[in-house]
């Protein structure tokens, strides 16, 4: 019987959506339990048949639900059960690493890892090490993010529908809400958010 | 968030699995926190959900609770998403229905902290519930099978299999890449403990495999390629040319007596490179067929492998009225339908090189264990007689085990049969020699029926045991009795000191490994290799025949380093597996297959994607369409439709999706 060891106090568990291909890397993950391999416990595996029925509005709508980072497995290259899907996740998943990189989410969130069935050990050394890098990088938290932008376009859609209010001498109404709204916390100094930079954390 | 409709049911169980879950992930916890999720009637924790009595609660529960849908949080799919289903159908519902959450070994077995293991469980669990609502009632494919199997490689488990089926009246084909069938045990001279015959045991077998009217013997072919899946399978089979015409051939073998070369003088691979044949041969006096073939590197009717037809053909003359010999043969391809396909493809030996401190290829005394089985075979190059490669006959005769095995430096494993042949050589080579026998060993590994006892003999009969692991092979004597000797340095671990043993014959044990183009083969049929590089079952314990592939069995070395014993045994096995698929008649397949919504927009972009060539486009309509029968279910047009106008059944976009929302929920 394992006897439990509680994780270290204050330490934040990232939330990774993992889609594992049945074949190998659902098996390979299997193997790392039944071996008893010990890895972090941030990844959530949702069972596919293969990796190229992973749909980038997939890996899109994870984040958009609060995922930190998203990690694909299959088979490797030349293994696919099915022939060629691991290849036409691959094409997917370049053009996806750079629209994700126009959103502003950092590289090390979407992770694709060719996994066969009798590599328990690399499943456990791909979560582990994805889990640090997004500790480091810290939450996404996206969700927060659009309730926030919900808030900064109803705010704004609350004073264009009401004209009487406005006090030409004072600010503009995009000064005010820019006022208005609370400062991100870690966000850049600029009002602005680059293309370059994390996507605010609030 | 996705509404749950108003009709669902959910019946949620979670699996203690005794201590295996229990111990990590709170579940009466998860349990409490499920019952609160829209759409879920009742929510238990129970000690072994896989049990009888586990599976009798669901059925009783559908009913009771007119439940129309169920989740379990146990094990993994793979193990028991089975059994689930058909408990859910044995209560009347849908098996479809029915979603599995993998908490054991995603979960339970693979984290320390118990807040957070049942945090997961409990993302897990709502993940399914909310996912399991958007479930279809669906019904199991069938897809007839083919009757008759191939049989991949001619050594004792092709050999075994492919009769075991014959005999049950299934047509068999038995594929072998060289020129007879009889594998690696033709080239034993005698078999360990009982000390039979090789070629005695096995010969008979061949003759049968010969004769049978249900196998169809195709010798010196490989496997070019592979298509279809379970139950039909299509496969091209590559005929290499004898330049002999095999219906013709009688065995007679008077054309190598009439060849051009009046002495052998090539190369010959079945004697190891010991000895010596002609162009024209045959590969051992019992080869079957009993057909010779012509070498085309060095017969000197070709140049360089090409036809010259420069030579006198005296083989051509001596064969005569029975005209079997045909210079122009070219290679054919032939395609044969099957059902089932049973991979016996065996194992090479350990190159011996690859350990330089033994010497193999330095000194000429020095021999891998196959050579001098066929040193001491009556048949083999020397007609049994011990003769060293100077000439003289060794008076001492020193025999290294695990050549190539448990060694970080080449393989880890143990390959199970050589401290077992070491101990059958050095008996065989007492008898032939008298010599004075050392064994170099690690451990003795005597497991069998009757090995112990053998191991027993070899002590009585005044073979000497070396515990330990031979550092070095010289041919440096330091003394004068070491002069012209090979000298075995090896620390003798229970003397407690260094010794120098000089000895005239050096015999390595060496190992099994996987054959050259393994990988190759294991994609050829679509089947996965473990790290060590032999092909992998599906299950170690519970199915070490089976492939990850359905239809496609493994019997013998290629999947692991084993015995004769075993590998009859696990030949045995894996035909009694193709016989179920014959004899049931169908297989029953994933309902999992994609089909194509009205709104398709006829882009095309999907047909070129489908391996199965399953997507066709309807001029009429023009809209693509899937060939159910064809669609083996990997969604991978699902996620390239631009309009999303492809659902997979079980894999639906709002499945996924809610999936999705349902683990980030907390």
């Amino acid at each position: 019987m394992i006897e439990p060891t509680p994780a270290a106090p204050g330490s934040w568990t990232p939330r990774i959506v993992a889609f594992f291909c049945n074949w190998c890397t659902y098996t390979a993950a299997d193997l790392a339990g039944v071996s008893r391999l010990k890895y972090a416990s941030s990844v959530r595996v949702i069972r596919l048949m293969c990796s190229g029925r992973v749909d980038p509005q997939f890996i899109l709508d994870a984040f958009r639900q609060g995922a930190d980072g998203v990690l694909i497995g299959g088979c490797h290259p030349g293994d696919c059960h099915y022939v060629e899907g691991n290849y036409k996740m691959l094409r997917r998943f370049q053009l996806l690493k750079r629209l994700l990189k126009d959103l502003g989410i950092a590289e090390q969130r979407v992770r694709l890892e060719w996994i066969s069935a009798a590599e328990g050990e690399r499943v456990k050394t791909v979560v582990n090490e994805m889990t640090a890098q997004i500790k480091a990088l810290g939450p996404l938290g996206m969700p927060q993010a659009f309730a926030a932008w919900d808030r900064e376009v109803s705010e704004l859609a609350r004073r264009t529908n009401a004209p009487e209010d406005t006090d030409p001498e004072h600010s503009s109404v995009e000064g005010e809400v820019r006022e208005g709204l609370a400062t991100p916390v870690g966000a850049p100094a600029e009002s602005q958010v680059s293309a370059n930079t994390e996507v605010a954390h609030v | 968030m996705v509404s749950i409709k108003q009709d669902i049911r959910i019946g949620f169980y979670i699996c203690h699995c005794g201590h295996n879950i229990a111990s990590m992930v709170d579940c009466p916890e998860v349990a409490r926190y499920v019952e609160k999720l829209p759409g879920v009637t009742l929510s238990r924790d129970y000690k072994y959900m896989c049990s009888d009595p586990g599976q009798e609660l669901i059925q009783k529960d559908i009913k009771e609770f007119d439940l129309n849908r169920v989740v379990v949080a146990s094990c993994s799919p793979l193990l028991h998403e089975h059994t689930f289903r058909n408990a859910v159908a044995a209560g009347g519902l849908n098996p479809f229905f029915f979603h599995m959450v993998n908490i054991r070994e995603h979960d339970s077995w693979v984290h320390t902290d118990r807040k957070e293991a049942t945090a997961k469980a409990k993302a897990l669990a709502r993940a399914a519930i909310q996912r399991v609502a958007h479930h279809k009632a669906l019904e199991v494919k069938r897809v007839p099978v083919h009757p008759d199997v191939l049989v991949v490689g001619g050594g004792i488990a092709g050999i075994h299999a492919a009769l075991t089926l014959a005999n049950a009246g299934k047509k068999v084909y038995l594929v072998e890449r060289q020129p007879s069938i009889g594998g690696h045990m033709a080239k034993f001279d005698k078999t360990f403990p009982t000390l039979d015959c090789a070629a005695c045991i096995l010969t008979p077998k061949m003759s049968d495999v010969g004769a049978h009217k249900n196998i169809t013997l195709w010798s010196y072919s490989e496997v070019v390629k592979m298509d279809g899946y379970v139950g039909n399978y299509t496969v091209t089979i590559k005929r290499k040319p004898r330049f002999i015409n095999e219906d013709l051939c009688t065995g007679c073998q008077e054309c190598i007596a009439n060849c051009i070369y009046k002495e052998p003088k090539f190369t010959d691979e079945f004697n190891e490179g010991l000895g010596k044949r002609k162009p024209v041969y045959i590969p051992f006096p019992q080869a079957t067929p009993q057909v010779v073939l012509i070498d085309p590197n060095v017969c000197l009717n070709f140049k360089r492998g090409v036809l010259t037809d420069k030579c006198k053909k005296t083989c051509v003359e001596a064969c005569g009225d029975r005209k079997a010999i045909d210079f122009k043969q070219k290679e054919e391809f032939v395609e044969i339908k099957v059902g089932s396909i049973i991979v016996a493809t065996g194992f090479q030996t350990f190159d011996a090189k690859r350990v330089p401190p033994y010497g193999y290829g330095t000194y000429p005394n020095v021999y891998t264990a196959l050579e001098v089985e066929r040193l001491v075979n009556a048949s083999g190059p020397t007609a049994g007689e011990v003769i060293l490669r100077d000439g003289r006959q060794p008076k001492a005769i020193g025999i290294i085990h695990c050549v190539g095995s448990r060694d970080k430096k080449t393989n880890r494993w143990c390959s199970r049969v050589c401290c077992m042949y070491s101990l059958k050589l050095a008996h065989l080579l007492k008898e032939h020699t008298e010599a004075e026998i050392y064994n170099f060993y690690i451990d003795i590994r005597a497991p069998g029926k009757g090995y112990e006892e053998f191991y027993d003999k070899l002590n009585s009969e005044g073979v000497h045991f070396v515990r330990g692991r031979v550092g070095e092979v010289t041919d440096w004597g330091m003394t004068p009795e070491e002069e012209g000797k090979l000298v075995i340095r090896v620390e003798d671990t229970l003397a407690g000191f260094v010794r120098r043993i000089p000895v005239d014959m050096v015999v390595l044990a060496t190992g099994l490994e996987p054959q050259a183009d393994a990988q190759d083969v294991r994609r050829l049929f679509n089947m996965s290799c473990g790290t060590e590089g032999f092909f992998l079952e599906r299950h170690p314990k519970l199915a070490p025949v089976n492939t990850f592939t359905d239809g496609i069995f493994i019997a013998g070395c290629c999947q692991g380093p084993r015995d004769i014993p075993d590998t009859v045994a696990q030949a045995g096995a894996a035909a009694a597996e193709a016989m179920v698929l014959i004899d049931r008649g169908h297989v029953e397949q994933e309902p999992n297959t994609a089909y194509i919504l009205p709104d398709c927009c006829g882009c095309k972009s999907c047909l070129p994607l489908c391996p199965y060539t399953a997507i066709t486009f309807d001029d009429a309509t023009r809209k693509a369409v899937i060939n159910e029968a064809l669609c083996k279910g990997c969604g991978t047009c699902v996620g390239s439709c631009p309009s999303g106008s492809i659902v997979q059944n079980l894999f639906e976009d709002e499945e996924v999706f809610s999936e999705i929302e349902g683990m980030l929920a907390d």
